[in-house]
C-alpha cells in the first residue's frame, strides 16, 4: 500500500504532463509545435540509425575527457592553494575574476589557440569546469578540522598519507559539491562549443535541424539533450553516494545524536 | 663576498617574516599585478603568438576605443537589462511557486520527481526552440535566462520551506493565523536565507546564460559584440570585451553577497560573523 502510494506520487505528475502535451498537440498543425506522437515516432529513426555513434558518443567522450581533466586539475591546484595561506592570498582575486567570466565566452578565445577541432572543445570544457572544483577544493581544504590536522601531525603521518587520508578525505564533500556544479557547466559547454563550430556532436546536429527547419527532429534533439542531462546527473549521484557513504552516515548519526 | 652573504642572511630571515605578515589585500594586489605582467610580457617575449594573445596594454587601448563608442554602452545596457529582467522573473516565479509547492506536502511529494527530472535538463537545449519562436530578439535570450535561474531559486526555496520549525508552524495553525500571515511570519523568515542563496546562485547563472544567448543566438548585447569582434578578427577588442564581462561577473557576485548580508542582518549566522 505504502509502496504503491509512493510510486503513484512519483509517476502521477510526469505522466499527466506528458499526457497533457500529447493531447494539446494531438491534432496540431502548428509548424513549431508538432504532435508529440510525431516527435516520438521520429526519435528512434533520428538518433538510433547511426547518429548515436556518430554524434552522441563523440560529444560524450569530449565531455568525459574534459570533465575528468578539470576535476584532477581543480583538486590538485585547489589542494595546493588551500594549504598555503600566502598562495591563497596571492591568487584569490585572480581566481574570483576567472570564475566570474561566463565560461561560454572562452569558446571564441580558445578557438584562436586550438582551432575548431576536438582539442578546442575539450579545452573549453576543462576551462569552464575547473573553477567550481578548484574553488570548492580550496574551501574544503581550508575548513579542515583543526583537531584532526593536529592529530595527524602528532601521529607523524607521512605527507602522502596525510594528503590522502586527511586532506582529500576531509575536503571530499566540498569537492563533490564543486564537481556537481562542474558537471552541469560541462554539459552546457559541450553543447555550446558544438553549436559554435563543429562537424559532429549533439549540439551541432540540433542546430542543423533548426536551420533546416526539421522541426520534429529538432524536438527530438531537445529531448535527447534533456535525457543526457538527466542520465549524467543520475550517474553522478550514484558515484557520489558510494564515495561519500561515510560522510552521509556521519551526518545522519550526528543529527540523531 | 663572504661578508655580503653573512650580512644578507639575517635580512632575508626578517624579510621572510614580514612577507608572512602581508595583509590579504596586498597579496591579492600582487597576484593581480602578476597576472597583468604575464599577459603583457608573454606575447612581447614571444612565448605565445601575439595574434592570439595581444599584450595587456593593447587590450586596454582597445577597451578605451570601445568605451568611446555609443555601441558599446548600448550593448552593455542591453546585457544588464536582459539579466535584470530575467533574474527578476525567475525570482518572483521561483519564490511564489516554491512557497506554494513547499507549503502543501501532498503537492510537494507529487511534484518532487518532476522537478528532479526537469532540473538537470541543460538550458542550452532550448536554444533552437527559442530561435524559432523569437528569432534573434532579446526575448529568446530571456527565455534561457529565466529557465536556468528559475530552477536555482525554486530548489533553494523548497529547501527553505522544508526547514521551517514544525512547532512554529503548528503554533501558527493553533492560533488560526491566516495562510498569508503564516507565510509572512513563519515560513518567510526561515526561508529567507535559502532565498538569498538562490538569488546569489541565480544571479550568476543568469549572467552566464545572458552572455551565452547573445553569443550563440545573436541577440543584442556584449556577447554579440564578442562574436562580432571574433569574426572580424579584432582580437584585442574581443579580449577587452571578455574582461568587461568578467568584471560584470565580479560586480554581480559582490552585489549579490552584499544583498544577502543586508537582507539577513538579523540572522544568527551573519550576526556571528560580524561580531567575531
Amino acid at each position: 500500500m505504502d509502496a504503491g502510494r509512493k510510486i503513484l506520487l512519483l509517476l502521477a505528475v510526469p505522466v499527466l504532463l506528458i499526457a497533457a502535451w500529447w493531447a494539446a498537440t494531438a491534432g496540431s498543425t502548428n509548424f513549431f509545435w508538432p504532435p508529440l506522437a510525431q516527435i516520438a515516432g521520429t526519435f528512434g529513426e533520428t538518433w538510433f540509425t547511426g547518429r548515436f555513434t556518430a554524434d552522441v558518443l563523440p560529444s560524450l567522450a569530449r565531455l568525459l575527457v574534459g570533465y575528468l581533466a578539470a576535476v584532477v586539475l581543480g583538486v590538485g591546484l585547489g589542494t595546493a592553494i588551500g594549504s598555503s595561506r600566502t598562495l591563497r592570498g596571492l591568487l584569490e582575486p585572480v581566481l574570483e575574476f576567472f570564475r566570474a567570466i561566463p565560461s561560454p565566452v572562452l569558446v571564441p578565445i580558445l578557438m584562436l589557440f586550438a582551432g575548431i577541432g576536438n582539442e578546442m572543445k575539450v579545452l573549453v570544457i576543462v576551462s569552464g569546469c575547473v573553477w567550481p572544483v578548484l574553488l570548492n577544493t580550496v574551501e574544503g581544504v581550508r575548513a579542515l578540522d583543526e583537531v584532526l590536522r593536529d592529530t595527524a601531525r602528532c601521529y607523524r603521518l607521512r605527507r602522502r598519507s596525510r594528503l590522502i587520508h586527511l586532506v582529500l578525505r576531509g575536503a571530499s564533500p566540498q569537492i563533490a559539491a564543486g564537481a556537481r556544479q562542474a558537471l552541469s557547466i560541462g554539459i552546457i559547454l559541450m553543447v555550446i562549443s558544438e553549436m559554435f563550430a563543429a562537424s559532429n556532436g549533439v549540439g551541432f546536429t540540433i542546430i542543423q535541424f533548426q536551420r533546416s527547419f526539421a522541426i520534429p527532429q529538432m524536438w527530438t534533439g531537445i529531448i535527447m539533450l534533456g535525457l543526457i542531462g538527466i542520465v549524467l546527473s543520475l550517474i553522478f549521484r550514484v558515484v557520489e553516494a558510494r564515495l561519500l557513504s561515510w560522510y552521509t552516515g556521519l551526518r545522519m548519526s550526528q543529527r540523531e545524536g | 663576498m663572504t661578508a655580503a652573504v653573512t650580512a644578507g642572511a639575517p635580512r632575508r630571515g626578517q624579510g621572510g617574516r614580514r612577507h608572512r605578515a602581508l595583509p590579504a589585500w596586498l597579496l591579492g594586489l600582487i597576484g593581480l599585478a602578476g597576472l597583468v605582467a604575464v599577459v603583457e610580457l608573454a606575447p612581447r617575449a614571444g612565448l605565445v603568438d601575439a595574434r592570439y594573445l595581444p599584450p595587456f596594454s593593447q587590450m586596454v587601448s582597445a577597451l578605451a576605443e570601445q568605451a568611446a563608442t555609443a555601441e558599446f554602452w548600448q550593448a552593455l545596457l542591453e546585457t544588464l537589462r536582459g539579466w535584470a529582467i530575467g533574474l527578476s522573473i525567475a525570482m518572483v516565479a521561483g519564490v511564489a511557486l516554491g512557497i506554494l509547492i513547499g507549503g502543501i506536502p501532498l503537492v510537494r511529494a507529487a511534484l518532487n520527481s518532476t522537478i528532479e527530472f526537469l532540473r538537470p535538463i541543460p538550458s542550452v537545449a532550448l536554444i533552437p526552440l527559442a530561435v524559432l519562436l523569437f528569432g534573434t530578439d532579446m526575448r529568446s535570450t530571456l527565455l534561457l535566462v529565466v529557465y536556468a535561474s528559475f530552477w536555482q531559486v525554486l530548489v533553494q526555496v523548497l529547501y527553505g520551506v522544508r526547514d521551517v520549525d514544525p512547532v512554529a508552524r503548528e503554533t501558527a495553525r493553533s492560533y488560526r493565523f491566516r495562510p498569508l500571515t503564516q507565510v509572512r511570519t513563519v515560513i518567510w523568515p526561515t526561508a529567507l536565507p535559502y532565498v538569498m542563496t538562490g538569488f546569489r546562485l541565480g544571479a550568476a547563472v543568469a549572467l552566464i546564460l545572458e552572455i551565452t544567448g547573445e553569443l550563440i543566438i545573436g541577440s543584442p548585447g556584449l556577447g554579440k559584440q564578442i562574436a562580432v569582434a571574433q569574426t572580424s578578427g579584432a582580437v584585442a577588442s574581443m579580449y577587452a570585451l571578455v574582461i568587461v564581462v568578467g568584471l560584470i561577473g565580479v560586480v554581480v557576485n559582490v552585489i549579490a553577497r552584499a544583498t544577502e548580508r543586508r537582507a539577513l542582518r538579523w540572522h544568527p549566522s551573519i550576526r556571528r560573523e560580524v561580531s567575531s
